[in-house]
């Protein structure tokens, strides 16, 4: 692990408006598991007038309702030039829900509304006929991008969005979705995985839920050359996991058992 | 009650012998599946019921239920002077259509319905109701898995208010989406302040960025602004039509000034009565439908119960009980439907405020709550049932916070 001449900076993205489901854990849990592993780390609050600074390690962008997501989008596209400088010059991105849409192309909202993304990634999402509520189970993709540690365990979280979202044929998922809806596009995956970016629909928020994946993103920018992070037993938050991955598959066999017994009458 | 069809007649006693059932059978406390089944025999029912009350609906995202029993002892009060006046209230925190009915039925002849209403159902029950007077306090994220957006609430609102150029509303001014929402309507504007503005970034009007300052808005794109209003809270007290009305509640906790200054307001502009009359009637209630009730731990320390339903709710709650320096305090959360299936607002509250207070993480969810003290490096205990919870936190003043379904099993339990 090289030694950071400074604090590792975790950026959270228009927390007023990209804040809606507790998004504001994913910045607290990144911060506390560097320091409790005795690396200096500070969170950074981008408020919504002013510009992202193209000098955080961890970009953070959450959820967030309707207007605020407008509001949000019109920040991200004035900033676009940082974010993807950041982004190739070695910082990591966590794009959760609206914030996840927003990474994308484009995405059009259900009132007709039609932003422009940044398009740090090769995504689109269209309205789709309902909103996918729920707790959801994303089994992630087995890819190169992980790094040393390799693809987290199972990750568990709560998704709450209208948005179907369909990835370019070069895009992989950040996993596949064994309970929930995660893009709802038909692919049968959640979010999207890069070189040192993380998309997904997942809430919980999804980093206190899953350590392993705020793990990886600390890793990719403070081990960037392939070394590992100090261990840091978790035994709470894999107790949570273990419960949720339990409530989830309970939840899965019922609705197979009432589509079996309606198929046959 | 003259005037009630016999379909209504038959419609309001299936429904009290269903609630009635309810209760003998433990299930629950009765009025909404009373309601329920008075709903469903008489469709007309709510507006046949309302014919011969004069109703007021109080509304809000938080402090509905406690505003609502303020407005109807102030109410009460001042009725006792002038007989005749009878004040009905669904004083259970049972909101819906279903629990409005069986309040009504329970009137013994004209007066005064001070009815709580959910704040989706609102809009549905003011014609109906005939309803002559809204209280409207805050609008704030609330279980967002199943009611949605808090800028559709308002604009739903608002929809009723352009309907009704003449109703009166009695609203508060420091509150975004509530002024856009009661704006068209006949609008008595009480300044209470706004701590809670994680979910008023953005204005109601245009969507641009609100601009906050330290106790007002403004829109800098449209003008839309925070009113003026003749009455407002401060430290000393409730600023009504110039004189200063203190609050002595016994009811704990910053937010039931809030809740009493905007009852006080209602009773004295809408129903002339004295704002210290009202004042010194609300002074005295000491519990609302649970909220606040004290349950013995069997060593001598009671426990006190808060009930907070959303973000908003508990950071007001942890600022409470965080001010007491040596406060004990259990955060019992459950994720059922009544409580929100999503607790990720556990992470948009400061439970940093609870270092070095004893605590306990509690409830079904304790877990997901145990993971954010850790995060917010507050020691605990980890412990399914929050009375067991309590007596283990070492401390003479335990509080137990309760998300609603965890809340209204303690309320059922203690009651």
């Amino acid at each position: 692990m090289s030694a950071r001449a400074s604090a590792v900076r975790i950026g959270l993205v228009y927390p007023e408006l990209l804040g809606t489901y507790g998004d504001r854990g994913n910045a607290i849990v990144l911060v506390e598991r560097c320091r409790w592993r005795g690396i200096p780390a500070e969170l950074v609050e981008v408020r919504a007038d002013e510009p992202i600074p193209d000098s955080l390690d961890v970009y953070l962008f959450g959820g967030g309702e309707d207007d605020p997501q407008l509001m949000a989008a019109d920040g991200m596209l004035a900033s676009r030039e940082a974010i993807v400088r950041a982004h190739a010059g070695g910082a990591a991105v966590l794009a959760v829900c609206a914030g996840f849409q927003l990474v994308g192309h484009r995405y059009e909202a259900a009132d007709g509304a039609v932003l422009e993304g940044i398009g740090l990634i090769d995504m689109i999402t269209r309205p789709g006929p309902d909103r996918l509520i729920g707790e959801v189970v994303v089994e992630p993709s087995a890819s190169a991008y992980w790094g040393a540690s390799g693809p987290p365990p199972r990750l568990t979280g709560f998704e709450n969005h209208g948005g179907r979202t369909t990835l370019g044929s070069d895009v992989e998922p950040l996993g596949r979705v064994i309970a929930g809806g995660g893009n709802g596009d038909g692919a049968g995956g959640d979010g999207a995985l890069a070189e040192r970016f993380v998309g997904t629909y997942l809430h919980g928020p999804v980093l206190p839920r899953n350590p392993e994946l705020a793990d990886r993103l600390l890793e990719w920018v403070v081990a960037p050359t392939g070394g590992r992070l100090p261990e840091l037993p978790s035994p709470l938050e894999e107790s949570l996991r273990a419960e949720r991955l339990r409530v989830a598959s309970a939840g899965r066999l019922r609705s197979w058992y009432q589509a079996r017994r309606l198929a046959r009458g | 009650m003259s005037r009630r069809t016999v379909r209504t007649r038959l419609a309001v006693g299936a429904g009290r012998a269903a609630g009635l059932a309810s209760r003998l059978t433990g299930r629950g406390q009765g009025a909404t599946i009373s309601g329920r089944v008075m709903n469903l025999i008489s469709p007309d029912l709510l507006a046949e019921l309302a014919a011969d009350q004069q109703v007021v609906l109080v509304s809000a995202t938080n402090g509905k239920t406690t505003t609502t029993r303020l407005l109807a002892a102030a109410l009460e009060a001042a009725g006792s002077e002038e007989a005749g006046r009878l004040v009905v209230s669904n004083s259970t925190g049972a909101n819906l259509t279903s629990g409005i009915a069986p309040t009504l039925a329970s009137a013994s002849g004209p007066g005064t319905a001070v009815l709580e209403v959910d704040e989706r159902v609102l809009p549905r029950v003011v014609d109906p109701l005939g309803a002559e007077l809204l209280v409207l306090g805050n609008l704030s994220r609330d279980q967002l898995d199943r009611y949605g957006e808090v800028h559709a609430v308002g604009d739903k609102w608002r929809a009723v208010a352009e309907a009704h150029p003449d109703l009166a509303i009695v609203a508060n001014a420091s509150d975004p989406h509530v002024v856009w929402a009661a704006g068209p309507a006949r609008v008595t504007w009480v300044a209470l302040g706004l701590r809670w503005r994680q979910d008023a970034a953005t204005c109601p009007s245009c969507g641009a960025l609100l601009d906050w300052s330290a106790d007002r808005f403004d829109c800098r794109a449209c003008g839309f602004a925070q009113p003026d209003a003749v009455h407002r809270l401060t430290d000393d007290g409730l600023i009504v039509d110039g004189r200063t009305v203190a609050l002595d509640l016994a009811l704990p906790g910053e937010w039931n000034r809030y809740n009493a200054a905007l009852a006080i307001v209602a009773a004295s502009t809408h129903f002339g009565i004295p704002p210290e009359v009202a004042a010194a009637a609300m002074a005295a209630v000491r519990s609302v439908a649970g909220r606040f009730m004290r349950i013995p731990l069997g060593d001598g320390r009671d426990a006190t119960v808060i009930l907070a339903k959303n973000p908003a709710g508990w950071t007001e709650a942890l600022r409470h009980v965080a001010d007491h320096a040596d406060a004990g305090v259990v955060i019992a959360v459950n994720a059922h439907i009544a409580d929100g299936k999503d607790p990720s607002w556990l992470w948009d509250v400061p439970y940093e405020w609870l270092a070095g207070h004893p605590s306990a993480a509690a409830g079904e969810r304790r877990l997901d709550v145990a993971v954010r003290l850790r995060y917010a490096e507050v020691e605990h205990v980890v412990e399914p049932d929050p009375i067991v919870a309590a007596r283990a936190l070492a401390s003479d003043d335990v509080n137990i916070i309760a998300s609603y379904t965890q809340f209204s099993a303690l309320y059922r339990k203690h009651r």
